[in-house]
């Protein structure tokens, strides 16, 4: 095939691509979104088969065959509440792939002994950098989110140093390899550095931030790609790659501005090791107001309108499916119930949505923070499950606070409020909250899926 | 620089706009299957592999296009296939599925 009619195809892969992320921008098209954007993909990767050089096929089909099965495999396995693990990996394995694809492509040209022309040298060691670093540092954000991998920041003297230091070395072995002649050595010794930068850039990053840092891996994930295409000199790789580098660096930018957090302190502050010391001094006193399930159940029985806030901890006591039937069973009653999602309530941004819609909630009732937020003070009872941080009033009202400027969900502002928790120990950043000692508010301690198990047993009574 | 390198980055960057302007629109509920569907996407990376790996120019070379062949199939097939398993849950009251 001439490759002006390849780069046309490429060109309608890439359009593709775009009309499916269109697509993506409401729930009723995105699923027809997905597909176009694969038949753009399938449409790549039929035409390639068709370049003139590609002596060999059995190779190419034997890999398409082993990890579409394994992918196939891993989609159909994989638990909602493990998708950002899932999401990690295949971040990953993207960035692997870019990694091999540069090292074969150096080992192709290294051959003839002379050096490389600039363009494909940098090119070259641009995309082995940024497909180690995305490769090793979704290893490590995958094994934190698992807990293979402690959740906690991992933090040791001269850490930053450390890491400039090897950007500096891998930075400094790409000029020296494109400068001078090819030498094996180095460019093994930039695989394993950047390698080891990707794993030390993660390290220090606690649990609760992994949001962020998921959103930047896909980031680089498209960077990879894109360098890849600069390689191979394929505009449909360049376009593609750049597309999905955008839509990481969207996504970071909002999960950031949902911490209220700059993405350097992200990065570089550690945060979950030094939370603790800072909430204790906001500590707050008063008197806290338990409620039994039997009272609960008929406040929310008799209420006009509900607003359940889940959050992580929700996921966590896989107690999804029992909340979505207790708000069908108040809906049945009249009650209007709706849920307020804030931005970082599950493990990566839009998680609890996937969570809930799995739990058969439907999505026109599953509210933005920016959509609920105005409601809450017509709304008779909210409860609060599973969540802490992002529902606490400190965030507007106490500027001492580590918390304060965090845009949260104002529960404060509904008529009642209903706090499910365990027990009264503060929450994951370990702040302590107000909205606890508010008259508005009463406790239900006990776990959240049998006491949502024992409000929908309550509500039936009444 | 040379005029390829120069025109490969111009493209970079208007995609990288109209990235921008396309993702902008999709709203956070839909923001975890963006992700995989957009990881999916970024599996591209499976042209390169293929071509190193059909080329054969040398063992070493094939090998390790091999190995990334199969690398970024996987991020294709498990991406597009999780996220279409994700969007079909999303429903309205009415049962009326996302299509």
């Amino acid at each position: 095939m001439k490759t002006a009619l390849m780069d046309f195809a490429y060109l309608a892969a890439a359009i593709l691509f775009i009309v499916g992320l269109k697509w993506m921008a409401s729930p009723s098209t995105a699923r027809q979104g997905n597909a176009i954007s694969a038949v753009g993909m399938l449409i790549a990767i039929l035409v390639t088969l068709f370049d003139q050089h590609i002596l060999s096929l059995w190779g190419i089909l034997a890999g398409v065959v082993v990890g579409g099965a394994l992918g196939a495999w891993a989609a159909r396995a994989v638990k909602m509440t493990t998708m950002p693990q899932m999401v990690a990996i295949l971040n990953g394995f993207g960035g692997l792939a870019s990694l091999l694809v540069s090292a074969g492509e150096w080992h192709r040209l290294a051959l003839p002994s002379c050096p490389f022309p600039t363009d494909v040298a940098v090119s070259i060691y641009a995309s082995t950098i940024i497909g180690a670093v995305t490769f090793s540092g979704s290893v490590v954000a995958a094994g934190k989110l698992q807990e293979v991998i402690s959740g906690r920041p991992i933090l040791f003297k001269g850490q930053h140093l450390l890491n400039a230091a090897l950007l500096l070395a891998c930075l400094g072995l790409a000029i020296y390899l494109t400068k001078q002649a090819v030498n094996p050595h180095a460019f093994g010794a930039l695989n394993l550095l950047a390698l080891a930068l990707g794993v030390l850039l993660v390290i220090p990053i606690g649990g609760a931030d992994m949001p962020v840092v998921i959103c930047l891996l896909n980031s680089y994930s498209g960077l990879a790609a894109a360098t890849t295409g600069f390689i191979i000199h394929n505009h449909g790789l360049i376009i593609t790659g750049a597309l999905v580098g955008a839509s990481g660096i969207i996504l970071t930018q909002i999960m950031c501005k949902a911490m209220n957090r700059s993405l350097a302190n992200v990065l570089f502050g550690g945060f979950g090791a030094t939370a603790t010391a800072g909430g204790s001094a906001a500590a707050v006193k008063g008197t806290v107001r338990p409620i039994t399930p039997e009272d609960a159940a008929a406040l929310l029985a008799y209420a006009e309108s509900v607003a359940f806030v889940p959050g992580y901890g929700l996921a966590v006591a896989q107690a999804q499916h029992v909340l979505r039937e207790l708000g069908d069973l108040l809906e049945q009653r009249g009650v209007k119930v709706t849920y307020g999602i804030h931005p970082v309530a599950g493990r990566m941004p839009g998680h609890m949505n996937v969570l809930l819609a799995e739990a058969n909630v439907a999505y026109d009732k599953l509210l933005d923070m920016d959509v609920i937020n105005p409601q809450f003070e017509r709304t008779d009872v909210v409860v609060v499950v599973g969540a802490n941080d992002v529902v606490n009033p400190a965030a507007r009202n106490t500027p001492s606070s580590p918390l304060y400027g965090m845009p949260i969900l104002d529960v404060d502002k509904a008529r009642q409020v209903i706090f499910m928790k365990r027990s009264l120990n503060p929450g994951f950043a370990g702040i302590d909250n107000e909205l606890f000692y508010n008259p508005k508010t009463s406790m239900l301690f006990g776990d959240a899926a049998k006491t949502l198990a024992a409000l929908v047993h309550e509500v039936k009574q009444v | 620089m040379s005029e390829t390198l120069v025109t490969q980055i111009v493209i970079f960057v208007l995609a990288m706009i109209i990235g921008v302007e396309v993702i902008k629109k999709v709203p956070t509920l839909l923001h975890t299957p963006l992700m995989s569907g957009s990881n999916a996407i970024s599996g591209i990376t499976i042209i390169g592999a293929m071509i190193v790996s059909g080329w054969g120019a040398t063992k070493l070379a094939a090998v390790l296009g091999f190995l990334a062949v199969i690398f970024a199939m996987f991020n294709v097939v498990g991406g597009y296939l999780v996220t279409d398993r994700m969007l079909q849950m999303f429903k309205t009251k009415e049962g009326g599925k996302a299509k």
